[in-house]
């Protein structure tokens, strides 16, 4: 016996409805059917996930989705996600799955976060009429400078990677998303003059163009490895970790490798690909070094390598030990991170918040003299242009967003990833929903969302009185906390708003 | 044909000489430990006499690596192509997720051989192992063949937990089932058609190694394949 209630409710104005069936055609999840004996549409609603396709392409706008009212009886303790989560594992025996970031409430410390600016004592700046620099280099940028025998200087500086603005798409797999989602990341990665990154799933022969805006990604599992793919790309991440499932390892189902999917992974179809939590190669900070020199002697010493891990416990420790690894930047992700599949347990419970993480990081490799020997790049629930200049503020040289740019691209964060019916073409693999997705307008959206977000950070920089991110970068001054606890602040370095 | 005397080297430096040479052919004389021999290379043959360092041959592209002597760990690492020779015992984590080409190991190899060991298309890469395989060999195998000989073993053929996670390819070991192995993994004795295959396998092994192919292929063999290439399948429920 199914004891699962559904979750959502369609309410469907039959005034407004007139059958044209576009509500079936749209939802992959087979929620809606015409009914002819009755003449009118019908839904089964156990199928929908509140993705909220139907609502916006119902045509007479007849369709709302709406959380169902039926409440278990009221209860602190048992609340009806514990309830349904063991109904569902009772049945299956399973573990359960699910998708994008943790959603609990947790605190948000970017909402806790004010920005200062400028009164009386120090200008500010018109961004309109003033130069604001947005530039920025992310790698080791530690180079004393070393002179020849006839006082020379030598050259020695290190592979750096030119931002336009310190903005990045994060790695998100071919295969956990569609391939008009990637073209979309990386035609606007280009035009906007940042980078997005492959994921593990390898990178599809048609995106080699796109290799100098591309950053390409070697997991556990190493599929699409090869010496060809680490030098198309402008910069090689290893994957040691992500927010969304610290600890654990990727696993593309059998189901979902088909067609161009296995080629650019390099797997059989209908296989599955298995990205275990280790690397097996890595035990100790010591091996990590040696697959960064493997990478490096692969692309003779050319291009960053990115080093990326979840934010943990004791995160300062490890970012120190990436730090002397040989990698060039670290990408710290949090565990509000996105994902297209996480058991869900993990992702509710396993890791820290980003932005204690980075702080705490940031810190660290200053107090040991070797923050300029890599560059941090801090993920995991980048939502705004605010989270940005915060983020800097906090230590990062750099954010990267993906949710963000999901959305840009039509998500609705209905965090059914998992299914691979995603209905806006994002999260799946089926030709007629990936169709659904354009790339050029995905692109534009892109890169309307960062064109919008720099005009926003150049402004509140501009307001604190500050004319580059290089100035901005560290800057806890410029920060103050809001409703914080004393350790909270002292981690995060600043002050409480009044002082 | 460049011929290197190495010793006290830095590894860096010997791989940008070889990197930048135009020579495609080198003989490396007094290597101790030196690490990332041949790393990336596509077309070049070296000849290592001495001990070669970790990551030999990593990310192989194509050449042709010959070590007289042994070789540390994670040899033809996500290797893709080429061959690696090895005339004494290889150290941990050999051919961890290679795609393509072969490794022929004259002794012994150490823990968790084989890794992620993947094949794709044409590709269908290759370990031979003249001795022993420590524990986890096969470990998350996906694809590939590894035959390991037992060539002057007394002992177990294989350590603890072999074939553990295996998904895919194939591991012939001339000898008998290891006793832990996974409920997700078959064993089943060779059948002449296995043995066949073997033997195709190893000509060119024992050709280099100047072996007796029959008296090899004179053993019993068991065959590990995995029993479903998705082993994952049931462990999830969608929340």
């Amino acid at each position: 016996m199914d004891y699962q209630i559904t979750e959502f409710l369609v309410e469907r104005d039959r005034e407004r409805c007139t059958v044209c069936r576009q509500c079936e055609r749209q939802c992959a999840n087979g929620v809606h059917h015409y009914d002819s004996k009755l003449n009118r549409m019908v839904a089964d609603e156990t199928k929908c996930v509140d993705c909220m396709r139907c609502t916006i392409f119902c045509p007479t706008h007849a369709i709302r989705i709406v959380k169902n009212p039926q409440t278990f009886r009221e209860n602190a303790g048992w609340r009806a996600e514990n309830i349904q989560d063991i109904y569902r594992q009772a049945e299956s025996g399973g573990a359960l799955l699910s998708s994008m970031g943790c959603p609990k409430p947790y605190p948000i410390y970017w909402d806790k976060i004010l920005i200062g600016a400028s009164q009386v004592t120090n200008p500010s700046i018109d961004p309109l009429r003033e130069p604001m620099e947005t530039k920025t280099f992310l790698g080791n940028k530690h180079c004393p400078i070393e002179r020849d025998k006839d006082g020379r200087i030598v050259p020695n500086s290190h592979p750096l990677l030119e931002l336009s603005l310190p903005i990045l798409f994060s790695g998100m797999s071919y295969g956990s998303i569609s391939y008009n989602a990637h073209k979309a990341l990386a035609m606007a990665a280009e035009r906007l003059g940042t980078f997005y990154g492959t994921g593990e799933g390898g990178l599809h022969k048609d995106f080699y163009p796109y290799g100098p805006h591309t950053i390409v990604q070697v997991a556990s599992g190493r599929f699409g490895v090869e010496p060809a793919y680490l030098n198309a790309g402008a910069a090689i991440e290893i994957k040691m970790g992500q927010g969304a499932k610290p600890g654990i390892g990727g696993h593309l189902p059998g189901s979902k490798m088909v067609g161009d999917i296995a080629r650019t992974r390099m797997v059989p179809e209908g296989s599955d690909a298995i990205s275990p939590a280790p690397h097996h190669d890595i035990y100790s900070i010591e091996d990590l070094r040696q697959l960064v020199s493997i990478l490096k002697e692969a692309t003779g010493y050319t291009k960053p390598v990115i080093v990326k891990v979840a934010a943990v416990h004791n995160i300062s420790a490890i970012a120190s030990g990436i730090a002397r690894s040989g990698a060039d930047i670290i990408t710290i992700d949090g565990f509000r991170g996105g994902t297209g599949a996480a058991p869900k347990r993990i992702r509710d419970n396993v890791g820290i918040p980003v932005e204690l993480a980075l702080a705490a990081v940031d810190r660290r490799l200053r107090s040991e003299g070797i923050r300029d020997r890599v560059s941090l790049v801090v993920s995991g629930s980048i939502r705004s242009s605010a989270d940005v200049v915060k983020a800097i503020a906090l230590g990062a040289d750099a954010v990267s967003i993906a949710t963000s740019a999901l959305i840009a691209l039509g998500c609705h964060l209905c965090r059914t990833c998992q299914s691979g019916r995603c209905n806006w073409g994002i999260a799946t693999q089926r030709p007629d929903l990936v169709a659904r997705l354009d790339p050029e307008a995905g692109a534009q959206h892109l890169v309307n969302l960062i064109t919008g977000w720099k005009s926003e950070v150049v402004e509140m920089m501009g307001g604190m009185g500050i004319n580059s991110i290089e100035a901005l970068r560290g800057n806890r001054a410029m920060l103050r906390g809001i409703g914080l606890t004393q350790p909270e602040l002292e981690i995060l370095g600043i002050s409480h708003a009044g002082a | 044909m460049q011929q290197i005397n190495v010793q006290g080297m830095q590894a860096e430096a010997l791989n940008q000489m070889i990197r930048t040479s135009k020579e495609r052919k080198f003989l490396l004389c007094g290597v101790n430990g030196q690490r990332y021999i041949g790393c990336g290379l596509k077309g070049y043959s070296i000849t290592i006499e001495g001990t070669a360092g970790n990551a030999t041959g990593a990310l192989n592209d194509g050449s042709e690596i010959v070590v007289h002597g042994n070789v540390q760990d994670q040899a033809g690492d996500t290797m893709n192509g080429g061959s690696i020779i090895v005339t004494g015992s290889a150290g941990d984590a050999l051919g961890y997720a290679m795609r393509g080409g072969e490794i022929l190991v004259g002794g012994s190899v150490g823990y968790r051989c084989g890794i992620h060991m993947k094949a794709y298309q044409e590709r269908q890469p290759l370990i031979v192992i003249g001795g022993s395989a420590g524990s986890f060999l096969g470990e998350y195998q996906a694809g590939g063949t590894i035959v390991v000989l037992g060539m002057h073993v007394s002992g177990s053929l294989v350590g603890p937990c072999c074939a553990r996670g295996m998904y895919g390819g194939t591991i012939f070991l001339a000898g008998d089932k290891p006793e832990d192995l996974p409920d997700k993994v078959l064993h089943r004795d060779a059948t002449s058609e296995d043995m066949e295959h073997i033997s195709r396998l190893i000509e060119p092994y024992c050709h280099r190694f100047r072996l007796d192919k029959e008296s090899l292929l004179a053993h019993h063999f068991s065959v590990l394949e995995p029993n479903s290439s998705n082993p994952y399948r049931q462990l999830y429920t969608y929340a």
